[in-house]
């Protein structure tokens, strides 16, 4: 393991990190949060002063090899919610260390699910930082470093550091230049996100409101600033434009792509796309008639499915009611929908759709190879042969995730709460949903977890954002033994 | 720029690895899976899986909207077809390798039929590169700027020469001509020399001299001239096929060593005045018995470089005056200078160099001002050529008063067909051809660029 190059990297991220806390600084002093004005300003010198000293670092060999890539992401997000955590506690807000860093963890990791009881209460600076960490770990903090910091000329070694951060089986570059495609995501993400925030406030939600929102809808992670999340604002409009950004966040950032460069049929065309809303409207419908029985009329009924829909499969984890209290069969649907998650190349977390399409494509062709054992069969996904390597990573990455789930579940487990509570607070933070049911569920939060669990979702946030890989292979001590 | 390359093998990667170091916006396309894998993982470029010749993938990389398309599979066939579809498409500038000997006068003639902007042709380029060594055998290597009127030639300094314990200053008084010497490879340290630098022995200079003078200059550096009348060429390679055409033109005497009877036979059908022995090159024996002693020059040409180096090292120390080896991974050749190879060629790196100058030709018409570039000293050292245009500053003010980067010298200036080499008093104008010599570390893409404006 190169560990100069390394190194040299993160200090980059924790100076972008550093300039990424400077609105929440302005805001504290514009507000007079001096607590929280003095634990931003501690911070900000902190890591300028860490970065600093890590961007020096020379490395004598600069190629990034798969192993530093892997190295590279894990570090960066580990130390990014630590430093993350900082303002929370300085400013005294959140006492506990380990609550702030499950709080941060939480916003980079667009999980969402918070342990503060009383949201409303929290200074707005802080607030606002929280918000922000959805956004900046929705498209991923690497890939905006690649986006802006002239890493390397010419040689392809960073594409492995943005394959290891960015969810789904396969990264593919929209251009030639891993800089340029880092900057046309972020350009699609950025302006989709200003969109929505004009949008929400043609609705009457307050400016501050309406950013915080559109951060968390944007990242898909879910940070509300209110205790009753969305539902605190009663506009039908309101609720129906964030749900409907949630399902677009949702969609492979390719397809704005190819829409941005008029190539409109094959976006549509895409097999992904069409499965990703196909499981929506099926959802929206079974829900819609299952709960029929709690809302006034139809419309509601739907209206409320849909919201909730959108965000538990996009991993938003927004909630305009309390789904915790619906019927069972659609309190298992949004649990199953946790699972499956946002389609590949979003930010959206979950096992993703493209995974679950391959997946399903290999399932039938078993079922034929039985009958005819003599047939041939390929995969195929957008008339690309998927190939053999392909599925088995996905299969060893569903072993790793049922495995990671089920240790999760006994640590969990000594809290000694129900079933609902410990299954849904796990699927929840490995899938990076934010609220589950039980406990956990839309009006509950996680405070009442023991410090043990809160370390141990925190880590399943984390595993589950970088899609397990980086961070087992940050700890496997075959990846840091000296490369022979 | 928008560059399209289809083919991924050796000359391919090579190419795409350059261009991609200059910035380009490169997409490649290979129908093998596994070498693009290998290129999208050491390179920031786009790669395509599929066949280059077919509408669709040609759709898929953009090619319409490129501004250039290298064709550079190992097959004349397919690169042509690849060319045909890509200016079709709206592809302005195509340029297709040729490898097959019979196709490339024809493809001359119907160059434009073709939509061809250029053909490259791997052998004749290592002929011709092979060919200007052996005219004048005391050198290293030979490239040539301004239209040829410059040459910029590598001379390795031995014990004996006049020139070791020499300051760079005194040199013009000794030889009694003007010179330049733009680089020293010492070791492995290169050294752009000031004029207090002192030669020593081993010393590999890089020197630029009108092409008017070089004969001079051979004679002047006392270099034990041998003229090479003998050429014992082992394998008997296409590169083989061009090099004895240009030989027997000049009545160099040419034996060319082949294993394959049949490939024996086509040289023999194709050169009646040269002598085909049929056998194996590598052994020693034959070497001897065909009387490798008594030739003046041994050009190792066969496909594989562990041979060429044993049978250069083997001429070597049997006294041959002159060894040139062709090698095809570059990346090793900083480990055989040492080991009495001789001069040593590269046809892909010639291949990439050719292309290369072409690509800046290009950005030339689209506002840069690089002209050719030429790699020396193992690639460590680049020579640009550049012109003077009325946006370059300092036109008219003295070298010895301009401050330059470091490491960066002005080595010849050429005004109105007339070549300068450079002193203090010599000065740059609206016009000028101006070459430039530095370390390869960093690119220039303007002449602006030398200057140091820090004070």
């Amino acid at each position: 393991m190169n560990i100069r190059i390394v190194l040299n990297y993160v200090g980059h991220i924790l100076r972008i990190e550093g300039l990424s806390m400077f609105p929440a600084l302005l805001i504290a002093l514009y507000k007079g949060e001096h607590a929280s004005f003095l634990s931003f300003a501690v911070t900000i010198a902190l890591l300028a002063l860490l970065g600093t000293v890590a961007v020096r670092i020379k490395a004598g060999d600069k190629l990034i090899y798969s192993r530093e890539g892997f190295a590279v992401v894990a570090l960066s997000w580990i130390s990014l919610s630590f430093f993350g955590a900082f303002p929370f506690y300085f400013s005294g807000e959140i006492p506990s260390f380990l609550d702030s860093f499950f709080e941060t963890v939480s916003g980079f990791t667009t999980t969402g699910s918070s342990i503060l009881t009383d949201v409303e209460a929290m200074p707005m600076s802080l607030l606002y930082w929280r918000s922000f960490t959805n956004w900046l770990g929705g498209m991923g903090v690497l890939v905006f470093m690649l986006a802006i910091v002239p890493m390397s000329k010419g040689d392809g070694s960073p594409l492995r550091i943005m394959r290891a951060e960015s969810p789904g089986p396969a990264v593919e570059k929209l251009v030639p230049k891993l800089r340029y495609t880092a900057r046309i995501l972020y350009i699609i993400y950025i302006s989709m996100t200003l969109i929505e925030i004009i949008l929400l406030l043609c609705g009457g939600m307050p400016l501050f409101d309406s950013v915080l929102h559109s951060f968390g809808t944007a990242g898909t992670g879910g940070f509300s600033i209110k205790n009753a999340s969305i539902g605190a604002y009663d506009s039908v409009y309101l609720q129906g434009v964030i749900s409907v950004f949630m399902l677009l966040f949702g969609v492979n950032f390719n397809f704005y792509y190819l829409i941005l460069i008029k190539e409109i049929r094959p976006a549509f065309k895409n097999a992904e796309l069409r499965l990703y809303l196909s499981i929506v409207a099926v959802s929206v419908a079974a829900i819609a008639i299952n709960t029929r029985s709690l809302f006034e009329n139809t419309f509601e009924a739907f209206h409320h499915s849909l919201f909730q829909v959108s965000s538990i499969i996009t991993t938003t984890g927004y909630a305009t009611t309390d789904f915790d209290l619906w019927p069972q069969f659609s309190r298992m649907l949004l649990l199953a929908l946790m699972i499956v998650g946002a389609c590949a190349g979003s930010t959206g977390g979950g096992i993703k759709v493209a995974r679950l399409l391959i997946l399903i494509k290999a399932m039938r062709n078993s079922i034929q190879k039985m009958i005819h054992p003599r047939s041939v069969k390929l995969v195929k996904v957008n008339g690309v042969v998927v190939e053999k390597e392909v599925l088995a990573e996905i299969n060893v990455y569903l072993t790793f995730y049922t495995i990671t789930m089920l240790i999760s579940l006994l640590g969990v487990s000594l809290d000694d709460f129900n079933l609902d509570t410990n299954i849904s607070s796990v699927v929840s933070c490995l899938n990076n949903i934010g609220p589950g049911l039980g406990m956990v569920g839309p009006t509950g939060n996680f405070s009442q977890f023991s410090p043990l669990s809160k370390l141990v979702l925190s880590a399943d946030m984390l595993i589950g954002r970088l899609e397990i890989f980086p961070m087992i292979l940050l700890f496997a001590p075959s990846s840091w033994k000296r490369n022979i | 720029m928008r560059i399209v390359i289809i083919g991924d093998g050796k000359v391919g990667y090579n190419l795409t690895k350059q261009l991609a170091n200059e910035n380009h916006d490169i997409v490649v396309i290979d129908s093998n899976p596994r070498v693009l894998r290998e290129s999208s993982d050491n390179l920031d470029i786009m790669v395509i899986h599929g066949n280059g010749a077919t509408l669709a993938v040609q759709r898929k990389a953009d090619v319409g909207k490129s501004d250039l398309l290298i064709a550079a599979t190992s097959s004349d066939e397919l690169n042509i077809l690849c060319c045909i579809l890509a200016k079709k498409l709206g592809c302005r500038n195509t340029i297709s390798r040729v490898i097959n000997r019979e196709y490339a006068e024809q493809l001359q003639l119907l160059r434009d039929e073709l939509g061809l902007s250029m053909t490259v042709n791997l052998d004749l380029i290592s002929a011709r590169e092979i060919f200007g060594l052996v005219q004048f055998p005391s050198f290293l290597k030979r490239d040539s700027f301004a239209k040829g009127r410059v040459e910029l030639v590598e001379y390795k300094i031995s014990s004996d020469s006049h020139l070791v314990g020499l300051r760079i200053d005194r040199l013009e008084e000794a030889l009694r001509m003007k010179i330049l010497v733009c680089a020293v490879e010492r070791g492995d340290k290169i050294i752009i020399p000031k004029g207090s630098f002192v030669f020593d022995e081993g010393d590999t200079i890089a020197v630029t001299a009108p092409r008017s003078d070089l004969a001079k200059l051979v004679k002047k550096l006392d270099i034990a001239n041998h003229k090479i009348r003998s050429v014992m060429i082992v394998g008997g390679s296409r590169i083989a096929a061009y090099l004895t055409d240009d030989l027997l033109k000049s009545n160099v005497k040419v034996k060319i060593i082949e294993q394959n009877p049949a490939r024996c036979r086509e040289l023999a059908e194709m050169f009646s005045d040269a002598l085909i022995i049929c056998g194996d090159g590598t052994s020693q024996s034959l070497l001897l018995e065909e009387g490798i002693k008594e030739t003046d020059a041994v050009i190792s040409l066969t496909n594989i470089d562990e041979e060429n180096m044993l049978v250069s090292m083997f001429a070597d120390y049997v006294g041959v005056p002159k060894t040139i080896t062709k090698i095809s991974r570059s990346e090793y050749s900083q480990l055989l200078s040492e080991k009495g190879i001789g001069s040593m060629i590269c046809p892909k790196q010639l291949v990439a160099n050719e292309v290369l100058r072409y690509v800046r030709a290009m950005e030339n018409t689209l506002g840069g001002s690089v002209l050719t570039l030429h790699r020396m000293v193992g690639d460590k050292v680049e020579a640009l050529e550049f012109i003077a245009q009325a946006a370059t500053l300092h036109k008219g003010v003295p070298l010895s008063k301009l401050k330059l980067k470091e490491d960066v010298l002005i080595s010849s200036i050429t005004r109105s067909g007339k070549i300068i080499i450079p002193q203090g008093r010599d000065f740059i104008q609206e016009g000028d051809t101006v070459i430039v010599v530095t370390t390869a570390e960093r690119m220039f893409s303007d002449l602006n660029d030398i200057f140091d404006e820090t004070v």
